[in-house]
């Protein structure tokens, strides 16, 4: 495909992996905020290439994994209600909550439906005024114009069916938690690119100031994340802390403004929960209280259900970088992306599932 | 996360009262799919944007997208340097 | 290890959609609940060899519960008679007789029925089988989604065959007869549900004069097909490297994918590898016939553009990986259970 072909090509990506070598003098630590960029590097085994020194973390950047497991349990309770047709992004179907998960609902005979847009929600809701449509609205900031128009859409319409479980979240809050944790060993970010097509980068440029390290907006091909890295690199090696843009075929430094404005408009900057990390101040968006009509959580009311997280999943030390998975005991053993024990292992995103599904078995890792 | 795909726009139209309300058929190397175009109002028929759910968050910037590509190109291939024009693989 | 409560829990007590898929799940369901005390423990196959008089017989059944009915490329009257000849065909068996049963939904009109059939008429008489005795069993309303079709083919072992998914070698050439992805990109793109339009076609065809010419150029050096229908190629090249206990790698440059299904991938974030396909098929051939093989696939209409994407090694037994676009290796699992459309 045009724009995707061009930033594959395996010639041009061995000249940037020896440029980096070249760049490279000292041993560099570098996060990832996007579990579409960890499946780039994992899947085309990209981090296996890179020089010695320069270490990828994976960081909180699949936001079905960090969808907290109260919400997943709001989740299952609605979309088990008779009334319900719960509409869903796919990725949400199989994340274990405390009680079971979508599929399981479904199974049992929850109308459950798979959207790939918002939008195809609102329609189902306008063709089925007799079913209570509701649908789950995870997501970074990429999601949430889609997400705002959904909620537009309904409001213009009149839709008095249509509900959304909003669980959004924010990238710059959890890139601030993670350099402000003590243990933190980032030394640099590359960061998603998708969001910032939306959101622009003003607000890294504080946060790579006032920490001293060096955010590169990066895209999502080969060519993009070694080039990303590469960029990374030198600041890091030339003393440098500035944001930079790879990823300028599709990112203005100010965002998207029409969908930012239509971000304002139906959301409102929130607290929330990241599962595996806990709470972060202002690190989410929740309906504003003009569209409180169509909110599930309103709607439905849900009694917490849930109990806890598995005591064996270590998801908040995999999505701050602190471990790898295949540090953890249960990877590969307990836990699979048939049997997830957290969250990390189950969207094909998550560092756990990407890892997995990459063949990174505890007993071959290290291993040619 | 957000998978971002690049498509041309083929086809844009709108509600004649609501000339903002825009939405397009969008081109994906032979799949074609209703997008969203309200936030990408600069998009016209032939530009590629970038769709995520449904909904194109950004047109793509051709000159950029060159750009980005001919940095890449300008690295000089130290190992085709050394094995010659057909050593040129990986 | 110990699992104390509350433990998020996967679904186990309920059949899920998933089981369906072809993929791990679905091995786990036949490993644990079907197959035990029914069939005798030993390599996957898409068809059994039974004696049968002074000889052997090759028998294979499969259903058929597509939506939608009609695709671009087929309907499941076309697909369940080439799924059955294609899986007696991956046992080196030459097609004899076809058995064909329906279990229709009250309300389904008569004139789709007929269609249906007017397509299994067809299909059937191009793959040169005869539809010898069938049945027919209507149930209520909301029992069954309109239609279910099941086929089950009896097959004659081609002289000379000696194919079993349990015959991959090390050294042995891995070949691919065509396209992949283009059976369940057609069948996504005329779901409604998804709103995508486009071209592609599905590729169900029948494969038993592919395979008959395979083994006239290669005999026993043909040692193992597959047909990578549901679950993909994935699933296919990780059956055989787990029924041959061997090793497959592929090359990720060579595999031919063709753009639409590149793009509905994309767009849905799944794997090209993972896609149903209905009419190509992989084999495992001994290095010195490949190049007859090859040459006698390409030399007709079911596989132009043949080509090798691979070879087994010893090393990494039941394991597939694939050389990726940049030069580094992974390892190519089988999907786990149902596709869904992800949006990271």
């Amino acid at each position: 495909m045009k724009y995707l072909d061009e930033y594959r090509d395996p010639v041009l990506a061995r000249r940037l992996l020896d440029e980096l070598r070249k760049v490279a003098t000292a041993p560099w630590t570098i996060m990832e905020v996007c579990g579409g960029q960890t499946h780039t590097i994992v899947r085309q085994g990209i981090d296996e290439l890179l020089p010695a020194g320069i270490r990828m973390i994976h960081g909180p950047g699949c936001p079905v994994c960090v969808t907290p497991l109260a919400m997943v349990d709001k989740a299952v309770a609605i979309a088990a209600r008779p009334e319900v047709t719960f509409t869903s992004y796919g990725d949400m179907l199989r994340v274990p909550g405390s009680i079971g998960d979508l599929i399981g609902v479904k199974a049992r005979g929850g109308d459950i439906r798979v959207v790939y847009s918002p939008l195809d929600a609102v329609r189902i809701a306008e063709a089925h005024p007799d079913r209570q449509v509701v649908f789950f609205a995870v997501g970074f900031e990429t999601t949430a114009p889609a997400n705002a128009m959904a909620v537009l859409h309904a409001a213009a319409r009149g839709l008095a069916n249509f509900t959304v479980l909003v669980s959004h979240v924010l990238v710059p809050p959890a890139i601030t938690a993670i350099l402000d944790a003590p243990d933190n060993e980032v030394r640099g970010f590359l960061a998603a690119g998708h969001v910032c097509a939306v959101m622009g980068y003003t607000e890294y440029e504080p946060i790579a100031a006032r920490y001293r390290v060096p955010i590169v907006v990066t895209g999502f091909e080969p060519l993009d994340l070694i080039e990303g890295i590469l960029m990374t690199v030198r600041q890091l090696e030339e003393g440098r802390a500035e944001v930079e843009n790879q990823y300028a075929r599709a990112v203005r430094r100010t965002g998207n403004t029409a969908a930012r404005d239509a971000i304002r408009q139906v959301f409102t900057v929130t607290d929330r929960t990241w599962r595996g990390i806990g709470e972060i101040p202002a690190s989410g968006l929740a309906l504003a209280p003009r569209y409180a009509a169509y909110d599930a959580e309103r709607r439905f009311a849900v009694e917490r259900v849930g109990t806890g997280e598995h005591p064996s999943c270590v998801a908040g030390d995999i999505l701050r970088g602190t471990r790898l998975p295949t540090d953890c005991a249960a990877y590969g053993t307990a836990c699979t992306p048939r049997t997830p024990l957290g969250a990390p292992m189950v969207s094909a995103e998550g560092t756990c599932a990407a890892f997995f599904s990459a063949g990174r078995h505890r007993s071959t890792v290290g291993s040619p | 996360m957000c998978l971002g795909i690049p498509g041309r726009i083929v086809e844009v139209s709108a509600p004649d009262d609501r000339p903002d309300l825009r939405t397009g058929v969008v081109d994906f190397d032979g799949i074609r799919r209703a997008v969203c175009l309200v936030y990408t109002p600069e998009a016209e028929v032939g530009d590629y944007v970038i769709v995520h759910v449904g909904v194109a968050i950004s047109r793509v910037d051709e000159a950029e997208a060159a750009r980005t590509l001919a940095v890449i190109r300008a690295i000089p291939d130290a190992l085709a340097a050394e094995l010659g024009p057909d050593g040129a693989r990986l | 290890m110990e699992l104390s409560c509350p433990v998020p829990r996967a679904e186990t007590e309920r059949v899920l959609l998933g089981h369906g898929s072809g993929g791990q799940l679905m091995a786990e369901l036949l490993g644990k609940v079907i197959t035990p005390g029914l069939v005798a423990p030993g390599p996957a196959e898409d068809a059994a060899l039974v004696p049968f008089g002074d000889g052997q017989a090759v028998l294979s059944t499969d259903t058929f519960v597509v939506t939608p009915r009609f695709f671009p490329g087929g309907d499941i009257g076309s697909l369940a008679v080439h799924g059955t000849v294609n899986d007696l065909a991956m046992r080196g068996a030459t097609p004899v007789a076809l058995c064909l049963a329906y279990v229709l939904e009250e309300g389904l009109p008569i004139d789709e029925l007929a269609r249906i059939t007017a397509s299994v008429a067809v299909a059937a008489h191009s793959a040169g089988v005869p539809v010898v005795t069938g049945d027919t069993k209507v149930v209520g309303r909301g029992a069954a989604d309109g239609i279910y079709v099941t086929t089950t083919g009896l097959g004659a072992p081609l002289p000379g065959a000696e194919v079993s998914a349990a015959r991959g070698r090390p050294g042995d050439v891995v070949l691919l007869s065509g396209p992949i992805g283009c059976h369940g990109t057609a069948i996504l793109s005329a779901r409604e549900d998804l709103g995508f339009d486009s071209e592609i076609r599905s590729d169900s065809q029948p494969l038993n004069r592919l395979v008959a010419r395979m083994v006239a150029a290669a005999g026993p050096e043909l040692h193992a097909l597959r047909d990578p229908t549901r679950g993909g190629l994935a699933s296919a090249l990780n059956e055989l490297a787990a029924a041959s206990g061997v090793g497959i790698e592929i090359e990720e440059a060579a595999l031919p994918v063709p753009p639409p299904v590149a793009a509905a991938c994309e767009l849905l974030g799944l794997d090209p590898l993972h896609v149903a396909n209905e009419g190509c098929l992989v084999a495992l051939v001994a290095p010195p016939a490949a190049g007859a093989v090859l040459a006698a696939m390409r030399d007709g209409p079911e596989a132009p553009d043949a080509r090798v994407i691979g070879a087994v090694t010893a090393a990494r037994a039941g394991r597939v990986t694939a050389r990726t676009l940049v030069g580094s290796t992974r390892v190519v699992d089988m999907l786990v259970g149902e596709q869904l459309p992800r949006i990271c």
